[in-house]
Order: structure tokens, then C-alpha cells, then sequence
């Protein structure tokens, strides 16, 4: 093969190559990506059930409550507007606690958030950015009921 | 006065860059000679980064809370090395030694680099200036490590109870290390680009500093893998976090560019591909640095959200990638062809690695920053993670890890004998390794089955090269070569095993209860309190036995008060063919306790083929460096001849 048109082919293999990964991950990210939903968008219809999606807000005071098996927990999401049941089989992270942020990955079954893990707020400083505007309507709030 | 020396230090260090930057230009336009002053200047740039980097570290091992760094990242109750370590366990700091290790590397290269033609290399050391002024700048306008409080606090906020961990010492170091490593191949690239001197000669000179990064970050990612793996307590080792892939960008980058490097120094071939290859690899280490300094992911490793910071470092990222890339499309078209090679060639074998690489690279790229789009585009929130990588890298890593065996049994230019003979035997091994997968677990999901039988049959494929010839005479990078691969087929044994294999049990247990798990029986012995220098603890006491003699684990869930936070210290018991890995939860209600348990048959692997693949580049590092050397030797002893 002559230099120059050993050139073309390697240009046009990368080209190929880079296309083939733009379309790979096309059709990945179309059906494998989890969208994230508040409760307020669970209770208005837009999450769609069975998919795999992210449920972000805060654990409401008081919803915490371990079942039988005591490795199973249920408790509620909320975003102020809206309210999410949610169960969870598993050690919940170190920072889960009630009236504090926490991200739920998983799936929605008949209206109820199955989850597969539960994500909390890392460390004190530390807030998803989904949740962070939130976060700071919680505040908000709060101070308005004091 | 410790912290302004410290920043006094990084003035003059950036002084000295806008200085090195100037005259190079300078030379490079006017073509006056500066080499010696811009050298002398390199090196004292790099001399005053490390008395910046010393001076921090100083106020953080004094815990002197009058540093508004030090207050809230440290306390004086925290033991000594975490002192020390935390200097880069936060935003300034990590900054702090980025920009040292970018700056000490442009020293080193100036200082020592003799390969290279002295007009490139001047321009190199110009674009290294360029890099490092971009990053002072971020340092002191947008992250001043040395900021003072008046009046000095009498207590720190302490340290992340996370990062107090000896990972924490030895895993950011030397991801740093890697990362900016690669500024000198980008560098180097560009100034060979600027100075139209792309060939052999300037691969050779690129070729350590690839290698060490490349070392670097594959040790960096091993160990980090490693380090979440028994810290974060959820028995995985790779989550496929943005923060993760930030690290394995650049070593996908830089892995194609180890391969195509090698092309250019011994064929002079592949020439405006590798210089592509070497700016995306520097390129990527920047994009990682932006996702993680900037907070813009959800990430469980992201400890803040700053978006003025952000801003700062996605400006600094499209000058620096966007300038390299204009550069190579003005000047890539113009390079000359490399020397020709045929369709089966040891060449050809290299590009279809690094066109795999680059497609693997192209998809984690995508799906790492695919969520950033959308929310930007449409407000939508949404995360990507092991489902898609997985399903849509995996496939391709395991078709790359097949093609592994094959290509460095090709020889340059021209293949003339049936190579895929020689692979009988690790094909029939692969195929052995079928079979018994099927008989023995037939239920296997069919990417841990292919990858057992794909680390089965590379495992001997990666030998070949050796075997063919007398092994003893084999050159040391051929050893290097041979044993990173067979570190792939540990690493990818390992991953399978891990996936296929793995046993878990989620159970509350009360003082004497027995849970089976796969081959064990875990008795929950006592539950007792525990404390450290600065925590307290819940520790259960485990005894777990198969067969032979049992084995006692501790598991605790730590109480940090500075700042107040939990974690989970899992105890993990480590035998030839697996890791029983045990974590203690939260009490129950009826008087137990949650208990987590996992048996994880050959999960050391994956961090034994880490090590190993860092290993065989350690190996071809030294029989490059031994090969220059004794080159070098016979020219010396010339010019000591001429002079007598």
C-alpha cells in the first residue's frame, strides 16, 4: 500500500471507529440510563413504571419502619409536595436518616418505589445536585414554619 | 509565615512560568537562542511549586488552624498521618500538588531530557509553561490553599471519616502522579507539532514519560478500586461513579498511546495518530480533573459543589484542548506519511488496538457525561451506570482482551507465517475452560462465562511471545509486555469469578445465631463496644469456619464526632481462593443485629492482575532505560576521546 492511501484508510477506520462508539453508546444510553423523578413527578404519572430510575427527596420524619425480617425497611420520600413509598432490603448507608436528603435507585411498582440502593447525603457538606435546590426549599420551609 | 511562604512561592512560581512561556515564544519566533535560560527557569519553577507543596503540608502537620485550609479540613485529635495526608484530601490542596507534580515534571524535562531536538523541546517546555500559568492562576484566584483566619479557631472541622484511611496517603498521589504525567507527552506533542519534528527519535524521548504515567495510573486505579472496595463497605470494586471513570479516561488514552508510541519509535510509523493519541490522553486527564474538581456530577466522591470553580476549570479545559486541537488540524494534514506496513502487520494489530481502545474510550466518555448534556439541553435528571457500561463496553473489552493473544505474535510490516498457529494450545485451554464452566455451572450469565474462557485461554496466549524463543534472551520490555497481559487475563478471571461466583447473605442475627454462607458458617459471637483516637465503635465478633479451623472476623460501624458521621468498617479475611468480606449494620429492634456477609471466591484477582499489569510496565520502563543506557555508553566514551 502507498503511504498516502495508507493514510486514507487509517483516517477512514478511525472515522468508522468513532462512529461506531457514538452509535453503540446511543443505543445504550436509550435504554439503560435512569432518569431521575421526584415524588411530586411519581404522583403526577411521569415516571414510567418497571425502569430502571433514580427517586430523590427527603426520608419524612417518622416514616422509617423496619419490617419482620429486620433486614427490610419502608419509608417515605417526599419533596414538599408530593409522597413516595419506598422499601429497601439491605443495610441502609451510614448518613440515612430521617428529614435528611437520600437518593433511592431502583424501580416503581404499582406506585411504590422498589429499591436495589440507597444513596445519603456523603458527608455534612456534601448534597447530590439533584436535590440540591431541594435541599434549600426544605430550609426554606422550615424557617417559614418557625 | 509558613503559609505565605507557601504562597509567596506559588507567585514567583507563576511569575517564572509567564517568564518560561514569553521566551519561548520568543525563541521560537525570533529564533534568538534562550535553551539554557528557559531550562534554568523550568527547573526553578518546579523548585517553588514543591517549597509551596512543602509549606502545606508544614501548616497541616502542625495543624495550624489560623489557615483557613487547615480549620476545615483537620484537627488536632486526628492522628498523624491523616494530618499529613489531608493536605490533598480536599480541593486546595489536591490542587495544590496537581499543579507541583505538572510544574516538577516540566522541570524534569528540561532538566534531563537530551533525546529530543532542541528546538521542539523548547517549544514543549513553552506549551508545559502555558499549562502550568492556567493553573496558577485557577490556584490563586479560585482556590488559594493558604487563605488565613482572623482569629485563629481553637478547634478544626476534622476530616471526612472516609478519607482517614491509609488509602487515602498513597491512592490520590499517585493518580495525580499519572495524570499529569501525560502533561509532558501533550506537551512534547505539541511542540513537535509547532516544530514539524514528529518521528522516531521524538517517541523515544515521549515514550518514558508515557510509560510512568501509564504505570502510575494503573497502580492509582488499582489501589482505588481497592480502597472502595473495603471502605465504602457494599463489596463492589468498581461502580462505574463518574468520579471512577475520570481516572480510567485517561488510562484508556493512554493505554492506546503506549501501544501506538511504539509503532513511532520503531517504525516511524502512526505519526500524526500518536500525537493525536497524546493530546486526548492529556486532554482526558484534564476532563477527569474538571469532574471531579468541580463538583458537577452526582458522584459519591464529589465532597462539594462550586460552580464558579467549575466555570473556571471548563474555561482552562476548552483553551488547552481546544488550542492542541487546532493546532492538529493545521498541522496534522501536513506531517509526512509514517513508513508503509501491510494488512496483517504488527502495525495493523496496534491500530486495531487503539481503534478498540479509542471506541471503549468514546463510549465511557459519552456515558460519563451524556447525564451533564441532557440537563443541560433539557433540565432532565438522569444517571448512567452499570447496566450501560457494562453491556455496551463489556462486549468490546472482551473481544480486545481475544485480540490481545494475537497481536504481538504479528512481526512489523509484513506478516508472512500462520501466527493464529501458534495459539493452538491457549485456544484448546480457553475452550477446556468452556466446558467446564458448562458442566460445572451451567447457569453462568454469558459475559462472566466468556470472560472465564477469554482469561483462560489469554492466560497462556500471553506467554507465546516468550515461549516462541529462548526466554532468557527476551528483552525486558518483551517480558514487561508479556506479563501485563497475563495480568489482563488475572484481572478479568477475577472480575468473572467475582460476578459469577459471588455468595451473599443479609440477615439479622442475635449473639449465637449461625447463618450459612456458600462453603461457610458465620456465628455471630458478641456484639461490643470499641474506640480509637478519635472515634468510638460498635464491633461485632464474628467466627466463621468451613471445615477446618474457624477464623474470627470484626466488623465495626464507626461513630466519628469531627464531624459527626458513621462508617462502616467492614472486616474482610483474606484465603488463597477468595475473601469472606463481613459488615455490621444497624441494631435491630427485637435485639439483634443486621449483618451483611459476602464469600467472593478469586476476587483478588482483580487487584493481583492490577498490580501485575503495572508490573510488566514497570519491567519495560527499566529494560528501556537499561537499553538507553547502555547505548549511550559507547557515544560518551567518543566524545571523551575527541577532548583528550
Amino acid at each position: 500500500m502507498k503511504p498516502k492511501s495508507q493514510r486514507l484508510v487509517l483516517v477512514v477506520a478511525a472515522i468508522i471507529a468513532m462512529a461506531a462508539a457514538v452509535l453503540l453508546a446511543m443505543w445504550g444510553l436509550r435504554d439503560k440510563a435512569s432518569y431521575f423523578f421526584t415524588p411530586a413527578e411519581v404522583a403526577s404519572g411521569k415516571a414510567p413504571e418497571g425502569r430502571a430510575m433514580r427517586l430523590g427527596g427527603m426520608v419524612e420524619r417518622g416514616s422509617i419502619s423496619r419490617q419482620p425480617d429486620g433486614v427490610t425497611i419502608r419509608f417515605t420520600m417526599t419533596d414538599g409536595e408530593a409522597r413516595t413509598p419506598v422499601t429497601y432490603r439491605g443495610i441502609v448507608p451510614d448518613l440515612f436518616r430521617e428529614g435528611s436528603g437520600a437518593v433511592a435507585e431502583g424501580r416503581l411498582e404499582r406506585g411504590s418505589f422498589v429499591a436495589d440502593t440507597i444513596l445519603a447525603k456523603h458527608d455534612e457538606r456534601y448534597m447530590p445536585p439533584e436535590l440540591g435546590n431541594l435541599a434549600a426549599e426544605h430550609k426554606a420551609g422550615k424557617t417559614l414554619e418557625k | 509565615m509558613i503559609a505565605e511562604t507557601g504562597l509567596a512561592a506559588l507567585w514567583l512560581a507563576a511569575g517564572l512560568a509567564a517568564l518560561q512561556l514569553v521566551l519561548t515564544v520568543a525563541q521560537v519566533r525570533s529564533g534568538v537562542e534562550f535553551g539554557r535560560t528557559i531550562r534554568t527557569v523550568a527547573v526553578a519553577q518546579g523548585a517553588l511549586t514543591l517549597i509551596a507543596f512543602l509549606m502545606l503540608l508544614l501548616v497541616f502537620a502542625r495543624t495550624d488552624l489560623s489557615v483557613a485550609l487547615v480549620f476545615e479540613n483537620s484537627h488536632s485529635a486526628k492522628p498523624f498521618i491523616y494530618k499529613v495526608a489531608g493536605a490533598w484530601g480536599n480541593h486546595e490542596g489536591s490542587m495544590l500538588m496537581w499543579v507541583t507534580v505538572l510544574s516538577v515534571a516540566g522541570a524534569v524535562l528540561a532538566a534531563l531530557s537530551r533525546r529530543v531536538e532542541e528546538r521542539t523541546l523548547i517549544a514543549a517546555l513553552g506549551a508545559q509553561a502555558a499549562l502550568a500559568l492556567g493553573f496558577y492562576a485557577f490556584l490563586l484566584i479560585a482556590s488559594n490553599p493558604f487563605g488565613r483566619l482572623d482569629p485563629a479557631p481553637l478547634e478544626g472541622r476534622g476530616l471526612n471519616p472516609l478519607l482517614q484511611d491509609p488509602g487515602l496517603a498513597f491512592h490520590p498521589p499517585t493518580l495525580y502522579f499519572g495524570y499529569v504525567g501525560l502533561s509532558v507527552a501533550f506537551s512534547l506533542a505539541v511542540g513537535a507539532l509547532l516544530t514539524n519534528h514528529v518521528d522516531a527519535r521524538l517517541a523515544r524521548a515521549m515514550r518514558p514519560w508515557v510509560l510512568a504515567a501509564w504505570i502510575l495510573l494503573t497502580l492509582g486505579i488499582t489501589a482505588g478500586s481497592y480502597w472502595a472496595y473495603y471502605e465504602l463497605g457494599w463489596g463492589g470494586y468498581w461502580f462505574w461513579d463518574p468520579v471512577e471513570n475520570a481516572s480510567l479516561m485517561p488510562w484508556l488514552a493512554a493505554t492506546a498511546l503506549l501501544h501506538s508510541i511504539n509503532v513511532l519509535a520503531a517504525r516511524g510509523a502512526l505519526r500524526a495518530w500518536t500525537m493525536m493519541l497524546a493530546v486526548i490522553a492529556f486532554s482526558m486527564s484534564m476532563v477527569g480533573t474538571f469532574l471531579v474538581r468541580s463538583g458537577v456530577l452526582t458522584s459519591v466522591h464529589a465532597f462539594a459543589v462550586d460552580p464558579q470553580r467549575g466555570t473556571f476549570l471548563l474555561a482552562l479545559l476548552a483553551i488547552y484542548v481546544g488550542a492542541a486541537f487546532t493546532l492538529f488540524a493545521v498541522r496534522g494534514a501536513s506531517l509526512r506519511e509514517g513508513a508503509p506496513f501491510q494488512l496483517v502487520s504488527r502495525e495493523s494489530g496496534l491500530v486495531v488496538n487503539n481503534l478498540l481502545l479509542s471506541v471503549i474510550l468514546g463510549i465511557v466518555f459519552l456515558g460519563t457525561l451524556y447525564p451533564l448534556f441532557v440537563e443541560a439541553v433539557s433540565g432532565e435528571k438522569l444517571s448512567v451506570g452499570a447496566p450501560y457500561f457494562n453491556s455496551v463496553a463489556g462486549p468490546l473489552a472482551l473481544v480486545l482482551a481475544t485480540l490481545v493473544g494475537v497481536g504481538p505474535l504479528l512481526s512489523w510490516r509484513r506478516e508472512r507465517r500462520p501466527v493464529l498457529r501458534k495459539l493452538v494450545v491457549p485456544a484448546l485451554l480457553g475452550a477446556g475452560a468452556l466446558v467446564t464452566t458448562i458442566v460445572l455451572a451451567p447457569g453462568m450469565g454469558i459475559l462472566p462465562r466468556s470472560g472465564l474462557v477469554i482469561a483462560t485461554y489469554l492466560a497462556a496466549a500471553s506467554i507465546v511471545p516468550l515461549a516462541v524463543r529462548n526466554p532468557l534472551r527476551a528483552p525486558l520490555a518483551t517480558w514487561g509486555m508479556a506479563v501485563s497481559h497475563f495480568g489482563i487475563a488475572v484481572a478479568l478471571a477475577g472480575m468473572a469469578a467475582n460476578a459469577a461466583f459471588t455468595s451473599e447473605r443479609l440477615a439479622v442475627a442475635k449473639p449465637g445465631d449461625v447463618l450459612t454462607l456458600g462453603p461457610w458458617l458465620v456465628q455471630l459471637e458478641d456484639i461490643t463496644p470499641a474506640a480509637g483516637k478519635n472515634w468510638t465503635a460498635i464491633e461485632a465478633q464474628l467466627r466463621a469456619s468451613r471445615g477446618s479451623g474457624p477464623v474470627i472476623l470484626r466488623p465495626q460501624t464507626r461513630y466519628f464526632t469531627d464531624p459527626p458521621t458513621e462508617t462502616n468498617e467492614a472486616a474482610i479475611e483474606t484465603y488463597w481462593n477468595g475473601q469472606l468480606y463481613t459488615v455490621v449494620g444497624k441494631p435491630d429492634p427485637s435485639g439483634g443485629w443486621q449483618l451483611r456477609l459476602w464469600w467472593k471466591p478469586f476476587v483478588t484477582l482483580i487487584w493481583l492482575g492490577g498490580a501485575l499489569i503495572a508490573a510488566g510496565g514497570a519491567l519495560a520502563l527499566l529494560g528501556r532505560a537499561l537499553l538507553a543506557w547502555r547505548s549511550r555508553r559507547p557515544r560518551e566514551r567518543d566524545w571523551r576521546e575527541r577532548y583528550r
